[in-house]
């Protein structure tokens, strides 16, 4: 298929074999695979997939949805691009297959508005799905499992990555996310249960019902199966996607990149953390040091405190303006960054920052809010030296007039 | 609305029979998408019939309009370029690109030249970090950006 090489994804299979393979089990014994092989969702969360699944089968409404969470927005990532530019097929199959296993008959695939360049080629290979049996009736000569897949766009809202904002968008609706519970498992799209995973995820469903659960589980570490696709960016030598298996230290990614020089390495896109020296021994898996896959690197020369600002930005731009510390209080923590680039900010309006960044991350709806001071208290707390404090006591900087 | 109604399937909910047919309104972004392609914009004229083709009210149709960046109320140049200002494309020197396009167009980012031709925004993470700096010229994706390539991306698209 391509020339990329990895563990688990990137590694030989044969077109449509994991979905044969699925269809000579029943939808439980697939589901009993799924569940044993530990995956977990690849988008960030880490939600093991086999629960999800499970969820919906055993949801006793007759009609369901499966749909494909192609939303990647996160500032940093781009595996998705690559898979679904490279190994659309990959993805497609394993939506048929998640169809099987919860008994749903409709798929969709939501692309994000940036990527519409890539829809031509997939619609191509799920018609050529059609003409294979793969997708339509009956598929692959299975007497009553019917599974068809449409492609919806997205219209530039980094907010529809979030699953509930997503299903609001392919409603017709503001990607504004919704309360949860109740679950999407359960009431999703148009209120029936719906099944929403990542690209990366829904890729690796073949390959473990080719080469089985243990083989997976073989790969990675005890709690974290398989592998991570990576989007390494920034100060190397070999940007790219990567696939490593679970485990990897940040140390080891810097080298096979060639990065040199690093200062710091943002894990997980605006939302993740930033990470000095003395944490690249950490390891990439759920239990240490999750991610949606971006590594931006950045180098001695680089200044930290801007990228925080970028992040903010960002944030401040895509906030959808539904609850209250996400809409206000990411347009205060900008301010505040600039006084500390300034150099006038003060110990006790830090302490106060901080503690709105505390704020953020309790009582916001949705991951949006609560990640958006993710990067602001990782630089702050942990690079001390990239700032310095004002001993100034300035009442304006002070909140509540105190 | 026959294009709409793909799949029509009557299901049990609730103990209540429903008609599936992956409801209209769920259709209601890929119409403004048509119109926004087509027209550059979506005018209060269209938010009005594309109400009405929907049953909903037009500030429905507004406030959708308004939430996602790619659907406009103010009408867009005939091609749109968007240069991403995530960390890694600033890294690599996306504000440079952005201001030889300005100097080129002759605008600033968030305009539209005169003769409507062209629009120039900046925009969150497309994806391209690998290949940084990188533009979103109308649906394709375009890195890594030298200064030198802004000439060659606007011919192609005069």
């Amino acid at each position: 298929m391509s020339k990329r090489e990895g563990p688990v994804i990137f590694s030989e299979i044969k077109p449509l074999t994991g979905l044969r393979k699925a269809l000579e089990m029943s939808g439980e014994a697939v589901l009993e695979v799924i569940k044993s092989s530990n995956l977990k969702g690849r988008g960030g969360a880490g939600f093991p997939t086999g629960l999800k699944w499970g969820f919906a089968a055993s949801d006793s409404d007759e009609h369901k949805y499966v749909v494909c969470n192609a939303d990647e927005g996160e500032p940093g990532t781009f595996k998705d691009r690559v898979l679904l530019s490279e190994y659309p097929l990959l993805m497609l199959e394993g939506m048929v297959i998640a169809g099987y296993v919860i008994g749903a008959d409709r798929g969709y695939v939501y692309l994000r508005g940036e990527y519409k360049g890539l829809k031509k080629e997939l619609e191509r290979v799920i018609s050529e799905m059609r003409e294979n049996k793969a997708l339509g009736e009956d598929i692959l000569g299975k007497k009553g499992f019917n599974f068809d897949i449409e492609i919806k766009m997205g219209a530039g809202a980094y907010i529809c990555g979030e699953e509930t904002a997503l299903i609001e968008s392919m409603e017709g609706q503001r990607g504004e996310p919704r309360n949860r519970p109740p679950f999407p498992v359960n009431t999703g799209f148009l209120g029936f249960p719906t099944v929403v995973n990542n690209v990366e995820t829904m890729s690796v469903v073949p390959h473990i019902l080719v080469k089985g659960a243990d083989w997976f589980k073989a790969i990675g570490t005890e709690k974290s199966a398989g592998t991570k696709i990576l989007s390494v960016s920034g100060d190397c030598v070999k940007p790219g996607v990567y696939e490593v298996p679970f485990g990897m230290t940040v140390e080891e990614v810097l080298k096979m990149v060639g990065a040199e020089d690093t200062k710091a390495v943002q894990v997980g896109g605006a939302s993740g953390v930033c990470v000095g020296k003395d944490e690249f021994g950490r390891e990439i898996s759920f239990e240490d040091l999750p991610t949606g896959g971006s590594f931006i690197i950045l180098n001695s020369g680089r200044n930290l405190l801007d990228m925080v600002k970028n992040f903010l930005e960002f944030f401040n731009e895509e906030s959808c303006g539904q609850c209250t510390p996400c809409r206000e209080g990411v347009p205060v923590l900008i301010e505040g960054l600039e006084l500390i680039k300034k150099e006038e900010c003060n110990e006790r309006y830090l302490k106060d920052l901080f503690s709105l960044c505390e704020t953020l991350q309790c009582s916001s709806k949705c991951g949006l809010g609560q990640s958006a001071p993710n990067a602001f208290v990782s630089v702050l707390d942990k690079f001390k030296d990239e700032y310095k404090l004002s001993t100034k006591i300035k009442k304006e900087t002070v909140f509540n007039g105190q | 609305m026959g294009k709409f109604c793909s799949m029509k399937k009557v299901v049990k909910k609730d103990g209540k029979e429903v008609v599936v047919c992956d409801d209209i309104r769920s259709y209601l972004l890929e119409e403004l998408q048509e119109i926004q392609e087509k027209e550059g914009f979506i005018s209060d004229e269209n938010m009005q019939k594309t109400a009405d083709k929907f049953k909903i009210h037009p500030v429905e149709v507004y406030s959708v309009v308004t939430f996602y960046s790619f659907l406009t109320i103010e009408k867009k140049g005939r091609n749109v370029i968007r240069v991403s200002s995530c960390m890694p494309c600033e890294m690599k020197g996306s504000e440079g690109i952005v201001e030889v396009f300005e100097k080129k167009l002759g605008i600033k980012c968030g305009e539209t030249t005169d003769d409507g031709n062209f629009t120039l925004e900046k925009t969150s993470c497309i994806g391209m970090c690998d290949k940084a700096p990188a533009v979103l010229v109308n649906d394709e994706l375009v890195g890594p950006v030298e200064i030198g390539d802004v000439d060659k991306i606007l011919d192609r698209l005069k």
